[in-house]
Order: C-alpha cells, then structure tokens, then sequence
C-alpha cells in the first residue's frame, strides 16, 4: 500500500501537488519529504533550481478498510451502517443493515472471505501483523458465543461419561475458540485432530483428572 | 463488477499498472478475466488458491443483481 513517488516543479507546493495528482490521494493521507527547496532563477532567467519532494501515501487503517468495505457494499447496492473501531488488539469493523444475509453467506462463507481480504490489505507491507475482525449484524460475536457453550457442555459430557468426545469438523478460528475456552479446565484438555478441511476438536478427560467430588456428578437430568 | 474486481486486485499486488480486466459476457454467463504481472500471481492466487478462493466468493457475493451467474478467471 505504501506508495510513493518523487516529483519537481517550480515550486514545493507545486511538486507536491503533482505527486498528490499521480497518487491520486489527499494531502492528509500523505507524507511528505522536501528533498529539495528548489531556488528562484536570477532576473526569472538563471540559475534557478526546481524543488524536489517525495510524497508517501500513509493512510490510516480505518480509512483503507472503509474504502474497501465500502466499495464492496456499494457494488451489491445495499443501504448499511458501516462502524469502524480501532482498539488495542484488532481493527474492527460492524455492518449492520436490513437485508445483508448475502454478506454473512453459506455458513459464514462470503463473512469469511471479506476477513480474509480485509487481513491481506491492511497488512500488506506491514511489519507488525494487525488483526482485522470483520462482522455482519452481530453473526461472528453470536457464533462465538454459541461456541463458547457448545465447549462448556462437551466438557461437562466427557467428565460425566469419562470418555472423549469429537466436535464436527470445523475452521482454524473456530477451533481456536474452543481451545482458548477450554485451555484452563480443570478436568479436559483439547485437541485438534484430522486434515483440513474435516479437521475437528477433540475434548478428553486430562491424563491426571481427579474426578473425584468433582461438580460434574449426578444425573444429566438433574443438572440441565 | 469489473470495478470491484479491479480495486481488490490492485489493493493485492505491488504492480498495480499492469491490473486488468476483461469482461467476457455471454448469454449464459459473465466471465471477468484478471490479469496481473507474472511476479504477482501469488498475491491474487494464494497459498492452495486461498487468496483466489476468497475473491470469487466476494464477487460471487456481490453479483446478486446479475441475472446469471460471474465467474472468475486468473489468466
């Protein structure tokens, strides 16, 4: 992304005008190295020195994956409410709208390809990785959630019936899920087993588990 | 469409002159042929097609108001 050209003119505002031009950017999305100040030729005739800049496209994240997202949406020709925010451990993005089930697609698939892209442009020639959640209408952070106690009830499964027991296949980031939510259990441990793309979790008792008095006991009816 | 195609392929590449499109319709269908420089392929292409995957699926996504279906070609 990190375009940059160097250009003369007579003056400096004249050759940064130029490269803005060849960039096609805003002075604001810019940066700009005077390499040279240029000077005026004597009686307007000699001497005279053009100025040299090199301008550097430097445009914020947010503003990259707005144009971006905004591009897509205004392509399909849906009205939706695009929120950017730009915390600590990634670079969110919320659409919410009427009507923006194609967005999510088959299972997520379309919501999963637009992360994915959205990942790839903002990080191209980017040092430091910077994590990009794209969500639609909420559909990842429920999904989360239901994965979350989806982990939460297998666990509870395999401590009552002491035996191992494996999840449907699923992707990498769902996966993770499940291991985070469960990385911490006193009794399970999880693994992923199999080659993608039938790659699933595996929850199983802890080699050491001491079962004994622990809250998972009585009846399945009783507790839930 | 073909805009689309353009932006997201440029936003991929470090060449980004040598982008194009060709847009083939025919009675049945639309195909959008992208065309990068050689050194490029990978970035629109991907690990196991993963990069060209999620392209078709985006553009897939975003030709609902065609009347036939859009393909994809990396030529």
């Amino acid at each position: 992304m990190a375009k940059s050209v160097e250009k003369s003119g007579r003056t400096v505002d004249e050759a940064i005008n130029a490269a803005l031009a060849e960039l096609n950017i805003d002075l604001e999305d810019a940066e700009v190295d005077i390499l040279d100040e240029g000077s005026k030729a004597v009686l307007g005739l000699f001497g005279g020195k053009e100025a040299r800049v090199r301008v550097t496209e430097n445009k914020p994240d947010s503003k990259v994956l707005r144009e971006f997202l905004g591009i897509v949406v205004d392509t399909m020709d849906v009205e939706v409410r695009l929120n950017i925010e730009n915390n600590e451990d990634a670079l969110r993005a919320d659409i919410y709208g009427e009507d923006v089930a194609f967005l999510i697609g088959r299972h997520g698939d379309t919501l999963q390809a637009l992360n994915y892209l959205s990942n790839l442009i903002i990080n191209k020639e980017k040092e430091n990785y910077r994590r990009v959640i794209v969500d639609v209408e909420d559909y990842r952070k429920k999904k989360e959630e239901n994965l979350r106690s989806l982990a939460n009830r297998t666990a509870a499964k395999v401590v009552r019936y002491r035996r191992p027991v494996s999840l449907d296949p699923m992707q990498a980031y769902e996966r993770r899920i499940i291991h985070t939510e469960l990385q911490n259990h006193e009794y399970v441990e999880t693994v992923s087993q199999g080659e993608e793309p039938n790659r699933c979790v595996t929850v199983r008792l802890k080699p050491n588990a001491n079962l004994r008095n622990n809250k998972y006991r009585g009846s399945y009816r009783k507790r839930y | 469409m073909k805009e689309l195609l353009v932006y997201i392929a440029r936003q991929l590449v470090d060449n980004t002159d040598a982008v194009s499109v060709n847009q083939i319709e025919t009675e049945k269908a639309i195909t959008l042929q992208l065309s990068v420089a050689e050194e490029d392929m990978g970035k629109v292409i991907g690990k196991d097609g993963r990069i060209a995957k999620a392209i078709r699926t985006v553009i897939k996504a975003a030709s609902r108001n065609e009347d036939k279906p859009v393909y994809v070609d990396i030529v």
